[in-house]
């Protein structure tokens, strides 16, 4: 299973740059929340996974009586799922508005020309 | 959208998921859950009854803009977290009660933390599709 | 001290309040604080002359040794009574000078924070501190210089000081950081005992280099002396302050307190005798061929700067003694000779030295001034300061050290100063002998304001010349035991008898003066010189400034070209590069296989599931699959974090992504579908930048995995998840507890990114309803 999530990162990565690489806004957007889920599952992979056991404490004991999954990557995550979501929404609400000021998703479209720039 | 199944299936479901979503908060601490979860469940159960019954009446139901949730929230917060200075001991210092209470179960300030944390989840995601939605009404009109 | 030096601050803040009041009605007030500071530091004096240092020690930021530490010593207090007295002179005259001008108080403002950062300058202990008070002085001269800013020329001169003197101030600072490194202090009195230290060390060259260069780009020294005639744009009362007695001695007075540190080497006296004395020659020269009066000065002010730097590389006794009364006198008399300039051009509007005679008839006691510092500068025997500096500028290159080179440098200083005696003529004579013409009949003596402070400077001058002990004894004798380190026993007189150095005296005065008869200045002269700009230090410099502005602009436009896409395709590669040398370097990658695990059908057909969705993103036409699809990869993370014991993660990312989807939705329903708008060859391109991205990334991430991990902070969070915070879902006590804080910034940015939404929809409608 490590393979086959690692080869899910390298392709997240991989379609999360080409979509950043295109002139839409909207493809950058989801080119960006593609690299965000591509971090989260790296951060998870990394901490080491483990089938069946979440880091709760066994409702009679105070510790663990069994191995558990790694808690700090799950917290980590836990945090950038929730900050990801506050980022996109204002991304988009960045974008619903530039979209109504220039009337295009084309991302050159917002470039002055140098005689305006000034 | 207003459909009339989806608009009495609401009807029930809003205080339901409210109560799932609560309970969700109260057991965090020993089971999954807590105040993020919590907050975006409770968010889910507001904007599914803003698409049965439309923005407007979901914004009576809530009486306050959800804008107003985010300040209660981060005070609720920030208060849990200071609490412990007045009895000279370090900020965040977790403060329990010694008896469980029935139902609730340990109550402890961390507890009121997650309670902050959830309203500031609720506010802000309210805030932001809320704000989105009713503009798009505007501009529609 | 600390008082002393900040009040000019404070006095300088107080303008932006009070500025418009203490313009017109009391504006007397504002002369109030330099006489003030002057007492002040005049009434250490018996305790400074019999030998004593006074300390003063203020913790500012500890951790870093930046301290507020101050020595009032011999040498600081001849600079804090140049900068406080001839302040004075200054202050009064320049409130004369600009009266009812439109910025006035902002003026005062400038000279105030000047002072102060001067005073900071000379009186600081701490090197670092040091270092900030002379970055100060940069700027506040920058905007004394370009006060006139509806020049353009003078907005140019004060670009052109800053950026030299701002250059000067890098390479000193890292020269100051190496000092400290090395001695292990930033205590000027301390570094003293690291003096072996800091010369056996093989940074050592490095070291005086970068402190070199930041003293001579202060102090004008070839070839960096460019920016002090362009400095000549800024009103006169500030080419006074700056020019006679402050901003261009701060690198003198930096080598001076250096001296005793690090000075002594052959490496230290020859670069500065060789650097001093083409300085002092090439500006002597130079001076002569000016038709301008306050060209003339700014030349016979680089070359005098460039005699003090000639003494400073010296290095001995005679030479130390020579530079602390040739400070004084040099002061004294160049701050008259420019408030006299500045009357003459107040007065006659021009200041050119062709049109200008006569003018004795009609501002007497301005003549008298003028011609007083004349004197003093041309070193008229007997009777003047700048006698007595000469003086001792002759007898220390005849006791130079080794002997071979007392002819040069003698014959080096004598030519110098026949240059210097005519232009001083030139500039303080000129104007008042010969005939009136007629357009300057009709001039009256201006305000005693004016003249005064010339008169009182020049006088003094006279006075202290006719009685060298006394200054001698109370300030400057102290000064030079400060710069060499040591006792100098010296006693100024002023009749030694018939020696040889009174013959090299009278001589030079009288070769000067009859250059000065001899050589006429004229337009024509000056254009001549004018044909070897082309290879002077200001066209080299100013050349190499414009290339690299070239260059960056070329770059700038290469690398800044508007376009999102091409920022994010150049630090892509460069990361890709980074990464791909880095896992290069740090060799194969060995694959554990036992510790891999074997998935589950289900678990294969979940990531097929997702890698399906993201083909579909990258090559649907439509908006809303992209989105859809979007989702879907998000309930399959969901998934993936259910199966690997992550339940508070998939409740997360569940309704996450529901959110997402539904925000999506609200927002992009209106916008058209995508356009491809990019030809194959760029996709290609983009593909293969993508496709090794994620290989790389791929790669990274394995072999992190492969590496041993430590497991200490999540078993302490495991162990004591329950036992000190009664909690037992672990990633929920971490968020909630252990790391309450965190979480509560987080909720602080969530909150930020709502106020933002909410901000930015109701802003554009608020504007809608305008239009």
């Amino acid at each position: 299973m490590e393979l086959l999530l690692i080869i899910l990162i390298g392709l997240l990565y991989g379609a999360g740059v080409y979509l950043i690489l295109r002139r839409s806004m909207v493809k950058l957007l989801l080119g960006i929340m593609l690299l965000g889920s591509g971090a989260n599952i790296l951060i998870f992979l990394l901490g080491g996974i483990t089938k069946g056991k979440p880091p709760v404490i066994d409702e009679k004991a105070k510790l663990f009586q069994d191995i558990f999954a790694d808690p700090i990557p799950q917290a980590l995550i836990l945090t950038a799922i929730v900050i990801s979501f506050a980022l996109t929404a204002f991304a988009i609400v960045l974008l619903k508005r530039v979209y109504a000021l220039v009337n295009s998703d084309d991302l050159d479209d917002l470039n002055t020309n140098e005689e305006e720039d000034i | 959208m207003k459909s009339p199944i989806l608009q009495s299936a609401t009807k029930y479901l809003l205080p339901i998921l409210l109560l799932f979503s609560f309970f969700l908060l109260l057991r965090g601490h020993y089971y999954p859950g807590g105040g993020f979860v919590g907050g975006l469940v409770a968010s889910i159960a507001f904007v599914l009854h803003s698409f049965a019954n439309g923005t407007e009446a979901t914004m009576k139901i809530l009486k306050h803009k959800p804008l107003s949730l985010i300040p209660v929230g981060l005070a609720i917060s920030t208060v849990s977290v200071t609490i412990p200075m007045l009895f000279g001991l370090p900020a965040m210092t977790g403060l329990w009660l010694e008896e469980p209470i029935p139902v609730i179960g340990m109550i402890g300030s961390s507890l009121f933390f997650d309670l902050g944390v959830y309203l500031v989840v609720i506010g802000v995601v309210l805030t932001i599709l809320f704000t989105i939605s009713l503009n798009n009404l505007e501009e529609k009109n | 001290m600390l008082l002393a030096v900040l009040s000019g601050l404070l006095f300088s803040i107080a303008m932006v309040f009070f500025g418009k009041g203490l313009k017109a009605k009391w504006s007397p007030l504002l002369l109030v604080l330099p006489p003030v500071l002057f007492t002040f530091f005049a009434s250490f004096i018996p305790f400074i002359s019999s030998g004593n240092i006074q300390l003063q020690h203020i913790n500012w930021v500890p951790s870093l040794g930046i301290n507020f530490d101050f020595k009032l010593d011999g040498l600081s207090l001849l600079f804090t009574l140049m900068i406080t007295g001839i302040g004075t002179a200054i202050f009064i005259y320049a409130r004369k000078y600009l009266k009812g001008h439109p910025y006035f108080d902002r003026f005062f403002g400038y000279l105030f924070l000047f002072m102060s950062a001067m005073l900071g300058v000379v009186l600081s202990n701490n090197i670092l501190l040091l270092f900030i008070f002379w970055e100060l002085t940069s700027i506040s001269s920058f905007f004394l210089i370009g006060f006139n800013n509806d020049n353009a020329d003078s907005r140019k001169s004060a670009l052109t000081a800053l950026s030299i003197t701002g250059l000067g101030g890098f390479f000193l600072l890292a020269s100051l950081i190496l000092i400290g490194n090395i001695a292990g202090t930033y205590t000027i009195s301390e570094l003293i005992n690291s003096r072996d230290l800091l010369l056996k060390d093989p940074l050592y060259p490095l070291i005086i280099g970068l402190l070199f260069i930041g003293a001579f780009t202060k102090s004008a020294q070839f070839p960096f002396h460019f920016w002090l005639p362009g400095a000549m744009k800024a009103p006169t009362p500030v080419s006074a302050y700056l020019h006679s007695a402050t901003m261009v001695k701060a690198g003198i007075y930096l080598l001076a307190r250096f001296s005793p540190i690090l000075g002594g080497t052959d490496y230290w006296n020859y670069t500065l005798i060789i650097v001093g004395g083409i300085t002092m020659l090439y500006a002597s020269i130079h001076s002569l061929f000016r038709t301008d009066l306050k060209g003339i000065l700014a030349y016979s002010t680089i070359s005098a700067l460039g005699i003090l730097t000639f003494l400073i590389g010296l290095g001995t006794k005679e030479a130390m003694i020579a530079v602390s009364v040739f400070i004084l006198a040099h002061a004294l008399y160049k701050a008259t000779l420019f408030l006299v300039t500045g009357i003459i051009d107040h007065e006659t509007h021009t200041r050119d030295i062709t049109v200008l005679s006569g003018l004795r008839k009609v501002l007497p006691p301005v003549a008298l001034a003028g011609i007083l510092a004349a004197l003093s500068s041309a070193g008229f025997p007997l009777v003047t300061l700048g006698f007595i500096g000469k003086d001792l500028i002759y007898e220390a290159t005849l006791t130079f050290s080794n002997p071979t080179l007392i002819w040069t440098l003698t014959g080096l200083a004598i030519v110098t100063n026949i240059g210097l005696v005519a232009a001083g003529f030139m500039a303080g004579i000129t104007p008042f002998v010969g005939k009136l013409p007629q357009q300057f009949e009709k001039i009256h003596i201006p305000y005693k304001g004016l003249w005064i402070p010339p008169l009182v400077l020049a006088l003094l001058g006279i006075i202290l010349g006719i009685f060298p002990a006394v200054v001698g004894e109370l300030i400057t004798n102290q000064t030079a035991n400060t710069i060499f380190g040591a006792n100098t026993n010296s006693h100024l007189a002023v009749w030694h008898g018939w020696t040889l150095v009174l013959f090299l005296s009278l001589g030079t005065l009288a070769v000067g003066s009859l250059l000065y008869i001899l050589n006429k200045p004229s337009m024509a002269k000056l254009a001549a010189i004018e044909r070897f700009n082309v290879i002077s230090p200001k066209t080299i410099i100013m050349g190499l400034g414009s290339k690299i502005m070239q260059f960056s602009s070329w770059y700038t436009d290469r690398m800044h070209n508007g376009y999102l896409r091409s920022y994010h395709l150049k630090i892509i590669l460069f990361a890709e590069a980074v990464l791909a040398y880095k896992l290069w370097v740090s060799g194969p990658i060995y694959i554990d296989f036992w510790s891999l695990t074997y998935p589950d059908l289900y678990e294969v057909a979940i990531v097929f599931v997702l890698i399906g969705a993201l083909f579909l993103i990258l090559t649907t036409p439509s908006r809303l699959t992209a989105v859809v699809s979007m989702s879907v990869i998000g309930y399959c993370i969901c998934l993936i974090f259910v199966i690997y014991s992550a339940p508070d993660l998939a409740m997360t990312q569940f309704t996450i992504d529901t959110l997402s989807t539904v925000l999506f939705v609200l927002v992009l329903y209106k916008l058209p579908g995508f356009v491809n708008l990019t030809n194959k060859k760029v996709l290609f391109r983009d593909a293969l930048v993508a496709i090794s991205f994620g290989i790389i990334i791929a790669l990274t991430a394995f072999k992190i995995w492969a590496e041993p991990i430590n497991k200490d902070i999540s078993n302490f969070y495991g162990e004591n998840a329950y036992i000190l915070a009664k909690g037992k879902n672990v990633v929920n006590v971490i968020l909630v507890d252990f790391r309450g804080i965190d979480t509560m910034f987080e909720t602080v940015v969530l909150s930020i990114a709502a106020i933002g939404v909410y901000s930015m929809i109701r802003l554009r409608l608020k504007s809608s309803e305008k239009e």
